[in-house]
């Protein structure tokens, strides 16, 4: 009974969290920001709700594929965020109008 | 033993494990294959787990792994919260902009971990990485300063230590 509770309470932060991130991706401006809002909001909030069914279902084979799903999200999302933002600040999209500094645009130029 | 013998042997025993988590055991057929499939992997993948002896004693290099877990855990719950902050902030306070950190950390695997906390924790997002300098660069929600050495203790310096230790 309580080890459903507290397994339901974090798929709702999940959920919760996952929504934040939506939110993010609707409401920021550029592909940076948004990608921001993106990884680390919907990475804790999958991980929320594996979490969740991993404490629900305890130790047999499916709550241990939730924890190696856990796993691989960390592994992973980070890992795309970068390839994405690397592959966009290559093909040329600029930040948005109010960005304070791009250091690495700069070096860029210098080095061409 | 070599190292890269003994990097195949964990990756077989650490792959077998796995297996046997997974698919809930309940007869030899399974055993047979779980060991085929750990063997293939090991074989074809094994020998890059483990690339270079440690000075660290084992036992403090769990534990400053453990240390490392527990505050990139923290870390990552207050970056949500600042992001859902900024988020469902009515004016969105965001005063975005990519700038550059230094590391002193050499090894691949320390600087991909590096990185992915970077990515993961409050307001950063690692775009590109300078192996030749050890230099990140990090687009920031926030930019606080644009001097290099500000930016390297706030955004890196946290975890670079207790990385170090885990990884040397």
């Amino acid at each position: 009974m309580t080890r459903e509770f507290v397994g339901m309470f974090f798929i709702m932060l999940g959920i919760m969290f996952d929504f934040f991130g939506v939110l993010g991706l609707v409401r920021l401006p550029d592909i940076y920001n948004r990608l921001q809002a993106a990884t680390k909001c919907v990475t804790f909030g999958s991980i929320g709700v594996l979490f969740g069914v991993f404490i629900i279902q305890g130790f047999n084979n499916f709550g241990f594929k939730a924890l190696l799903g856990i796993v691989f999200i960390f592994l992973t999302s980070p890992v795309a965020a970068h390839a994405i933002a690397r592959a966009a600040h290559r093909s040329g999209v600029k930040l948005t109008p109010g960005s304070v500094v791009d250091q690495y645009q700069d070096d860029r130029e210098l080095k061409e | 033993m070599t190292l890269q013998t003994r990097s195949r042997i964990f990756v077989f025993v650490f792959s077998f494990f796995i297996w046997v988590a997974l698919t809930s055991i309940k007869d030899g057929q399974e055993v047979v294959a779980g060991l085929i499939v750990a063997f293939i992997v090991s074989s074809l993948a094994g020998e890059f787990l483990i690339t270079s002896e440690k000075k660290q004693h084992v036992v403090r290099r769990y534990c400053s792994a453990l240390k490392y877990f527990i505050k990139f855990l923290w870390e990552m719950t207050k970056a949500n919260l600042h992001v859902a902050f900024i988020v469902i902030h009515p004016y969105l306070p965001i005063r975005p902009g990519i700038v550059k950190i230094k590391t002193r950390l050499t090894k691949d695997s320390a600087l991909t971990v590096l990185t992915n906390s970077i990515t993961l924790t409050p307001g950063t997002l690692t775009v590109d990485i300078n192996p030749e300098k050890n230099e990140i660069y990090v687009h920031c929600i926030e930019v606080l300063s644009s001097d290099i050495k500000e930016n390297t203790r706030t955004i890196g310096g946290k975890f670079e230590k207790l990385l170090t230790e885990v990884f040397e």
